[in-house]
């Protein structure tokens, strides 16, 4: 196997490749420009056969988009942070046309203050919008992610866009050994895009996006979106197991690492559970019984197979890069939603906000987690949340506050 | 020509050969059904008839959030060919999606020619003037191939006629209610739209059928961005009796309120300048929009501003032809 090193973007732009996407409405911004340029490059120089168009912005983009979809192509697009919150009433809006794509986005926090570096917050915006949830941790998960992505929402059982989330920097600008498939596999792996009947065409008219009158024709549809959201679930295995064969690559909804017979577990998304992988490592040498509990999928939520991952676990330390305001980590409270009042399920939850905007999680971080996790179990009581953050951290910031306030001062004697 | 407007000059001559001289000539097939939610009088449905009934069943509408978008309530369409929703600000991006999609699928044999669709943009003016701008400007500067109708009735109308970008100097809308009426002035959208140097945009309203017609069958027949707003009468809106939506058209058009014109290849032509301009308060005064202009009192002030705005522009025309 020729493995070729290349960047989380590159991966991504090579997935789009790979899936044979016809079609790339586009918009920059950082970090993902670098895939939109990589299909660009590759479009000008012959060696993709596909349409991009730069829109005016994300919004556009996701009209775009979406209408494209509706009219009978492979569609592709990409966007981050600030642009997924410009698209957003069209993200919300284009899953009911059940007209299938794929987005990728690369996680960036959102404003206020402004940064380039990543968390979740940008993508779990998107949480409720219909779109389903595909989060990566490697380069070459983002690559298979996206052909996996495009069998699973256009199954016609599903018959939805799916968003596959890769982190800023530590993904994005990263660059990992990737294989790259043999286009003839990936082909063989997602067949052409069959639009189905949704596609604008002479002859067989096709009205999209209606209006509804009254809350139970409203609700028909909308639960008709749940249930194919639902019924991903199961199409995701299937497609799973079939892309593990092919391409000897598993990727299950849940991944479950060295959790079997562990008593206290990490539980987080991204790219950051490849340090937790590390700290279980260490944790295990020093003789704790720590694993790592990781769900790809998020969108649907794969709340059987976390349960039968964390079922006889003393206590989960969930690691949330995002925080919602006036409640805490968001990934808390799906999971507990996910455990609650049922037999067997680990009785402590224990929620970590960490990651926030790029900061790192220290190898001793996820330790004191674990720590902090197991003597809560040991007295048999929650701890209320935590927010990851140094004494020095402080410090430094105590440092910039003390230079802000003496500018301040100085342009007022002045 | 009718009575009441110029002889056109020669230089001002309709170059294209049109099948639409006379109104005899107008199609009569009625292709939009009957039976839509629209208000009783709605001058927005009378262009929109008339426009469908040129560009036929081989379309699909783009249509941004307005009056318009309740044409299409689930499961009835008054449309014989394809629609999408889109979103108040972006329809012309779907209407790009929809075009680049079908290019595709050309070029690549997967539909034939003639399967193929024209793409029509529906939108209100709080879309075309407004929030939908941006959107605009990318699909015109992208040399999009499509065509965007605005039903302009001056105000966010499908809301209750707040003010919006449209809406002209001095009309009473739900958002101005005081003494003197809207502070703002209608937004050019014709030199705003002209600026970009699209294939086409022209001035209609469904009023004045033979020169709609003229105009949508001018439009179908050019290949990139064509758009076209249509001045639409508004009797809830506007706050007069449906009966009256095309005597209003008419004096839209005979007090030089709406000129009639058209922009193509860097010129623009006004198609219909009414020779003796009737003074503009034959068309205020019949809108309920307008009656704090002459009751309790006559607001002089007022009145003579918006009149001398008309003689101003219209002055700008005759002496753009001079030189």
């Amino acid at each position: 196997m020729t493995r070729t090193l290349i960047t989380g973007n590159a991966a991504a732009a090579w997935g789009a490749r790979l899936a044979g996407a016809e079609y790339v409405p586009a918009f920059p911004i950082t970090p993902q420009t670098e895939i939109i340029e990589t299909l660009a490059g590759w479009i000008d120089a012959g060696e993709m056969d596909c349409r991009l168009v730069t829109l005016e912005s994300e919004h556009s983009m996701i009209t775009a988009a979406g209408a494209a979809a509706s009219t009978g192509v492979r569609v592709f697009s990409a966007t981050s942070s600030q642009g997924l919150l410009y698209a957003m009433e069209m993200i919300y809006a284009v899953p009911g046309y059940r007209a299938p794509f794929v987005l990728v986005n690369v996680s960036r926090g959102v404003q206020t203050p402004v940064t380039l570096e990543p968390d979740h917050n940008d993508v779990l915006a998107a949480r409720d919008s219909g779109f389903l949830q595909l989060h990566c941790a490697t380069c070459q998960e983002v690559l298979d992610s996206i052909l996996i992505a495009y069998r699973l929402a256009e199954d016609h059982r599903v018959r939805l866009p799916a968003l596959v989330n890769l982190d800023g920097f530590y993904l994005s600008f990263t660059r990992e050994p990737v294989e790259i498939p043999d286009p003839a596999a990936a082909g063989r792996f997602l067949p052409p895009y069959d639009p189905e009947s949704t596609r604008f065409h002479a002859g067989e008219p096709v009205s999209q996006g209606v209006a509804v009158l009254g809350g139970a024709y409203y609700s028909y549809f909308r639960y008709q979106q749940h249930l194919a959201a639902q019924r991903a679930l199961a199409v995701y295995d299937e497609v799973a197991a079939e892309f593990a064969q092919q391409f000897g690559r598993r990727y299950d909804a849940v991944e479950a690492y060295r959790s079997e017979d562990a008593e206290i577990v990490f539980f987080m998304i991204g790219s950051f559970s490849t340090k937790a992988k590390d700290a279980v490592d260490r944790l295990r040498e020093a003789g704790q019984a720590v694993g790592l509990v990781r769900p790809r999928l998020l969108r649907p939520f794969p709340a059987e197979a976390l349960r039968r991952a964390l079922e006889g676990k003393k206590g989960v330390a969930v690691i949330d890069q995002n925080l919602s305001m006036g409640m805490g980590g968001v990934l808390h409270g799906e999971l507990a939603a996910a455990l609650y009042g049922r037999a067997g399920m680990p009785p402590v939850l224990a929620s970590f906000i960490g990651g926030l905007g790029g900061r790192d999680i220290a190898a001793e971080e996820f330790c004191e987690m674990a720590a902090v996790t197991r003597r809560a179990c040991t007295e048999g009581s929650t701890p209320p949340p935590r927010l990851l953050y140094t004494a020095d951290e402080l410090r430094q910031m105590r440092k910039l506050q003390t230079v802000a306030h003496a500018e301040r001062m100085e342009g007022k004697t002045t | 020509m009718e009575s009441g407007f110029l002889e056109v000059p020669e230089e001002m001559s309709d170059e294209t050969i049109t099948v639409y001289k006379h109104m005899k000539d107008l199609p009569s097939s009625r292709l939009l059904g009957a039976g839509t939610p629209m208000c009783a009088g709605c001058g927005g449905l009378l262009a929109i008839h008339q426009i469908y009934d040129i560009l036929g069943e081989k379309t699909v509408f783009v249509n941004a959030a307005g009056c318009m978008t309740l044409l299409t309530v689930y499961p009835h369409t008054p449309f014989r060919g394809s629609w999408l929703y889109t979103a108040m600000a972006s329809a012309p991006a779907g209407a790009q999606g929809v075009r680049d999609a079908l290019d595709v699928q050309l070029a690549r044999g997967r539909i034939k020619a003639d399967e193929d669709l024209q793409v029509v943009v529906l939108t209100g003016d709080g879309a075309a003037y407004g929030m939908g701008m941006s959107s605009t400007s990318g699909a015109i500067e992208q040399g999009l191939d499509f065509i965007y109708v605005c039903y302009d009735n001056e105000g966010y109308a499908n809301t209750g006629q707040q003010s919006s970008p449209a809406t002209p100097h001095g009309a009473r809308t739900s958002t101005s209610t005081g003494a003197q009426g809207f502070g703002g002035y209608k937004k050019d959208l014709f030199a705003i739209w002209a600026a970009h140097r699209p294939a086409y945009v022209a001035t209609v309203i469904g009023t004045e059928p033979v020169d709609l017609a003229r105009k949508i069958e001018k439009a179908k027949g050019l290949k990139g961005p064509r758009l076209i707003i249509a001045l639409s009468p508004c009797p809830t809106g506007w706050d007069f009796d449906p009966r009256e939506t095309v005597e209003i058209g008419h004096l839209a058009v005979k007090t030089g309120i709406w000129p009639l014109k058209e922009y193509e290849n860097g010129k623009v032509t006004h198609t219909r300048p009414p020779s003796r301009r009737a003074p503009v308060e034959e068309y205020l005064e019949k809108q309920g929009r307008f009656a704090h202009l002459f009751h309790p009192r006559r607001n002089e002030a007022l009145l003579a501003e918006i009149q001398a705005r008309v003689d101003d522009y219209w002055a700008g025309v005759e002496e753009s032809h001079l030189t």
